[in-house]
């Protein structure tokens, strides 16, 4: 039983990771933590033989994402936030915000693991990175077209990735290019209007 | 452990090296050096940079941050190329049409970002 080993292995780097990013005071500390965090998450993902999606963590996440917190970090005056007291005065609200969320989640795990049996799940990770295709086989016997519905095994958790993304999620594929599209125009429209102030 | 697992190994034996090379060596140092402290010894020193403050004296210019969202976006429309690229014989025409689509929208934000001069530092 190696699998659950390293689950609860890397589970705790991730939770170790998250907690040093509230509880470190420097900003640059936090945005280390979220770092090593991201990386577990990554570990987590090749423990479910989920290659493609450690590749994407590491490289958009650790690579990209934690660029602009570090760079958001060196926009603002770290000074104004050194001096701050250690509990936010927020507080209060944010556990409460915390606690549903616990609520939610754990509930929600509870009760897939009763009716579905989501904890035997991880018995055959290999299932997960292979999916099954299925379409419509067109031929011609006897002068007329008959189409026959195949369905095929692909390995691999890019291939999957790609048939769940580019066939069954065409819609949510083209929206994320709206959404990358406004990313960009906005960063544009607000760093040049930013930029023409100063200079 | 299953056999994709184990072929992950190597980057944990890199991972365990790389966290003892730097450990060791700071540890063969504090036993082998004298320890004669001054002021001037432990201030933090960087080749060429004047304070060593430097990062928290002084705000960044947006225009890091800029090429930073830029940077991200086109990374992530990279990595939506690489699985279409992978499953490119089985998608076809319907996945070629796809992807241009896709790309279309986003060179949309390329030429505007490009004509409004984000993509010049000056």
């Amino acid at each position: 039983m190696t699998a659950p080993f390293f689950f609860w292995f890397f589970a705790a780097i991730v939770v170790f990771g998250a907690v040093g990013v509230v509880a470190m005071r420097q900003p640059v500390h936090s945005a280390l933590f979220l770092l090593l965090s991201f990386f577990g998450v990554a570990a987590l993902f090749i423990t479910l033989n989920a290659e493609f999606l450690a590749a994407v963590q590491v490289l958009v996440y650790a690579g990209g994402i934690m660029v602009l917190f570090l760079f958001t970090i060196m926009l603002v005056n770290i000074r104004r936030t050194a001096g701050q007291p250690y509990v936010h005065r927020q507080a209060g609200a944010a556990l409460l915000v915390a606690f549903f969320l616990l609520a939610v989640v754990g509930g929600t795990i509870v009760a897939s693991s009763r009716t579905s049996g989501l904890a035997d799940a991880p018995a055959d990770p290999a299932k997960l990175s292979t999916t099954t295709i299925s379409r419509m086989m067109t031929e011609t016997v006897d002068g007329k077209t008959v189409k026959t519905p195949v369905t095929e095994q692909v390995a691999g958790n890019s291939q999957a990735v790609a048939w769940g993304l580019y066939r069954d999620y065409l819609l949510p594929f083209e929206v994320a290019s709206v959404f990358l599209l406004v990313a960009m125009i906005g960063a544009v429209v607000l760093g040049k209007r930013t930029m023409e102030h100063v200079d | 452990m299953n056999p994709s697992m184990a072929s992950y190994l190597p980057i944990l034996y890199f991972a365990i090296m790389a966290a003892i090379i730097p450990v060791a060596g700071l540890a063969a140092m504090s036993l082998l050096r004298p320890s004669k402290p001054t002021p001037t010894k432990l201030a933090p020193y960087e080749c060429g940079v004047a304070s060593p403050t430097e990062a928290f004296d002084h705000r960044f210019s947006v225009r890091y941050y800029l090429i930073a969202v830029l940077f991200v976006v086109f990374d992530v429309e990279t990595i939506f190329l690489f699985p279409w690229a992978v499953m490119y014989h089985r998608l076809k025409l319907f996945g070629l049409v796809e992807m241009l689509v896709f790309l279309a929208i986003l060179v949309v934000g390329y030429v505007y970002a490009w004509r409004r001069g984000a993509l010049s530092w000056a």
